[in-house]
This record gives C-alpha cells, structure tokens and sequence, in this order.
C-alpha cells in the first residue's frame, strides 16, 4: 500500500470539535481559528483520564450487578431482582428474545466494553502494530453500543412509574440502578476520552 | 461566550484549505473530493467513515427539524403506557417517570432520564432550528460559533432510541403481573426513533462551510 500522510508529519491538527484543518506552528496553546477550541494533536492525558475512567466504572460495575435494582411488591409478595435475575425472570416468564435484549444491553454490552478498552489501552500503550485495523474497528464498536446500556434503567423507571399502588403492589428502584446508571455514563465518558490515533501510532511502516 | 483568539494567532493558524480531510480516527491526511449521491468516503488505513454525501440541504433539514419538534411534544405529552386494575387508570408518561425517580430516593437516575430523553434534546433541536433559520438566508445567527460547539458535545447524549426499547421491555415486564397497554405516547416515540436515525446521518459540521461567515 502507497505510504498515507499523517496530519502529525505534515504539521497539520484537525480541530476535534469542528473539523477544520489546521497548520501547526507549535504554540503553546493552539486555538482552533472556526471556533475556538483548544486544538490538540492528540487527545489531552488520552490514556490516563481512560484508565481513571474505565477503572471507576468497573468498580461501580461490581455494586450495580450484586445489588437488586428493582423490587417488585405484588399482594404482599416482596421479590427482589438484580440485573440477571430480571433476565432470568423474563427468559422464563415473558418472551426469551427480550431476554435476550436485555441481557445483551446489561451484561455482554458493559463486559465488552471493559475488555475492549482496556485491550485497546494496553496495546496502544506498548506501541504495538498488532491488528491495528482491528482495534481500530473494536473502538468503533464501542463508540456505537455504548449509550444501549441505559435500557435497563429506563425499564426500572418506567415500571416504577407505572406501577404505583402504594398498598397492594409496587414497583420500587433499588440502589443497584443508581451504580448501574453511573457505570454506563463512566465508560461512555471513557470510550470518548480515548484517542484512537493512538493505535497507529507506533513508528514501523503500513502493512 | 466565545473566547476570540488573539489577533496574531488567528493569523498564524490560518486554516489551509477545507479542501483536506483527516481522518479523525487515524490522523491520515486526505484531500476532499466530490462525493456522489449515496457515496461514502471511508479512510483507506483504518476504514472509518470520513464523509458521506450529504444529500439534505438547509431547507430540508429545517423541515426535518419541524418536524422532530412536533413529534417530540407529542411524545412528551400523551402517555406512554397505561396500566388497568380494577376501572382504575395509570398512565405513565415522561415527566411522570421522572418525578417518580426522584422521590424514590434514585435521583442520579432521575436526572440521567430527564438529561438524555428531554434536556439534551430538546437543547439539540432548539440549537439546530434557531441556527438554520438564519443559515436558510445565509446567515450565521447569533451564538454561532458557541452554539456549533455546543451541539457537537451534546451529541452523544441523546438517548430516545433506547427509550423505545426499554418501553417494549417493560411492557412485557409487566404483563407478567398487571394489564397493561401501549398509549399513543408509544408510537410518538417510535416515530422519534425513526426520525433519529434519518438524523444521524446528517453531519452536522457542514454547517460550518454551508452558512459562510459574513464580511461584517
């Protein structure tokens, strides 16, 4: 494949709020001259502020799943549910697709994004050429079914609006959707804080 | 407000032409070439999507704007879901949903929902329709530059196409216990969905070559 020229090599920055390509002259405090963001060659503390952020949504990940997020009181009958056993629930009582769905947004969605982007921190750290393509298609992946998470918090609040009775049956939120919530906006804030220009840019030549 | 760079830097950093492209994913520096209609440019290192023909024009996209806006209302007016127990009514609808979670003691999730399903929106329409109302005659409204800004970090936030999936889910859900029913509300929102998606592949950074500055 014919060399392809970097921004970087040709003293070019593009501005990563409006686009525009700019000429670097190696200032200190670069500002895009369209619409006056800072201009960065690469994503201010990228690795970092990722790590920081994935780490805490990790931590919040533990809470979100082993408490329950939602209890349901139906004529006296007190039924706690976490993440998985309203999936379980669903899987046996409702419709298995939409199990399914939601097991898909809860539980597979968050634990791909937490290898994702640690693989993708790991490896651009080191500086390695290996499936950079790949990696580069991994991060697209994440930045496309990162926000479908939230279907489960929406699902709690939803049932509980609706169902409010008060003395025969309930549906009350639990602290687990509260860490649940939380954990879906730290790895949206962490897939963005991460710069996949990195992934390229280790020195050897293109494959 | 806009922070207005000092004069020397404005000049130093003088834009080249906008007739080059980087890739924001990779840093290769391309030069921009005329797309045809349905055309996609897609970066030759990493395959991420560069450009995509841009068929809609102001016009149409205000239209579209409208008409987001009248679908938005009716979703956040009427119901979304209504539950039947004995001749008894409960209709779910938004801001119900939102009140509820704040007084059940969850109201991280309460201003997540009210943030992603109605501020941010909202926000995002009101930005679009106020900037494209003075882009039809060619003008740049007031507020451009910091509004530009604004919409492109609101963007990612928005969050009515899981919405209608979690009603679906929750339908269901509570079936297995109570008598419930999609309310009109349902199908504002699936139009939301559709309307989203058309969208989302309008680049909103066009915006910025299509509505020039003035010479004023």
């Amino acid at each position: 494949m014919s060399a392809l020229p970097r921004a970087r090599e040709l003293g070019l920055i593009s501005c990563h709020v409006c686009g525009l390509v700019c000429r670097d002259n190696q200032l200190e405090d670069p500002a895009c001259p369209r619409c006056s963001s800072a201009l960065h060659r690469r994503k201010p503390y990228s690795c970092a502020r990722t790590w920081a952020l994935l780490i805490a949504a990790f931590l919040l990940y533990i809470p979100a799943n082993v408490l329950p997020i939602m209890r349901t009181v139906s004529l006296g009958d007190v039924d706690d549910n976490t993440i998985l056993s309203g999936v379980i629930e669903l899987w046996q009582k409702g419709s298995p697709d939409l199990a399914m769905i939601v097991f898909t947004a809860s539980i597979l969605v968050p634990m791909t994004k937490f290898l994702v982007i640690s693989t993708l921190l790991l490896s651009s750290q080191r500086g390695t050429p290996w499936a950079r393509r790949q990696r580069a298609m991994l991060y697209r992946l994440v930045e496309f079914i990162g926000y479908w998470s939230m279907l489960d918090v929406f699902v709690v609040a939803l049932l509980t609006a609706l169902v409010q009775f008060g003395f025969f049956s309930e549906v009350e939120p639990l602290p687990g959707v509260v860490y649940f919530g939380l954990t879906v906006v730290l790895t949206m804030l962490a897939s963005q804080s991460f710069d996949p220009r990195l992934i390229w840019d280790c020195q050897d030549q293109d494959d | 407000m806009s922070t207005t760079p000092p004069v020397n830097v404005e000049h130093a950093h003088k834009a080249i032409t906008s007739d080059l492209l980087i890739c924001e994913h990779c840093d290769t520096v391309y030069r921009r070439r005329p797309l045809a209609r349905g055309d996609v440019a897609r970066c030759a290192r990493c395959h991420a999507v560069l450009e995509r023909h841009q068929r809609i024009g102001l016009n149409a996209m205000f239209a579209l704007v409208i008409t987001v806006m009248v679908v938005f209302v009716q979703a956040n007016v009427w119901p979304i879901i209504t539950l039947g127990l004995n001749g008894t009514e409960i209709h779910a609808t938004l801001w119900g949903i939102i009140i509820m979670m704040w007084k059940d003691h969850s109201q991280v999730v309460s201003v997540l929902a009210a943030a992603t399903l109605f501020f941010f929106p909202l926000c995002k329409m009101l930005v679009l329709g106020w900037l494209l109302v003075y882009g039809r005659k060619g003008q740049r409204a007031p507020g451009f530059r910091p509004l530009m800004v604004t919409l492109h970090y609101i963007g990612p936030w928005t969050m009515s196409e899981v919405f209608v999936l979690g009603i679906l889910v929750s339908i269901v859900k509570a079936q297995l216990y109570f008598d419930v029913t999609p309310d009109i509300g349902v199908f504002a929102y699936a139009g939301l969905a559709i309307l989203i998606t058309v969208f989302s592949s309008i680049d909103m950074r066009q915006l910025w070559d299509k509505i020039p500055e003035s010479s004023t």
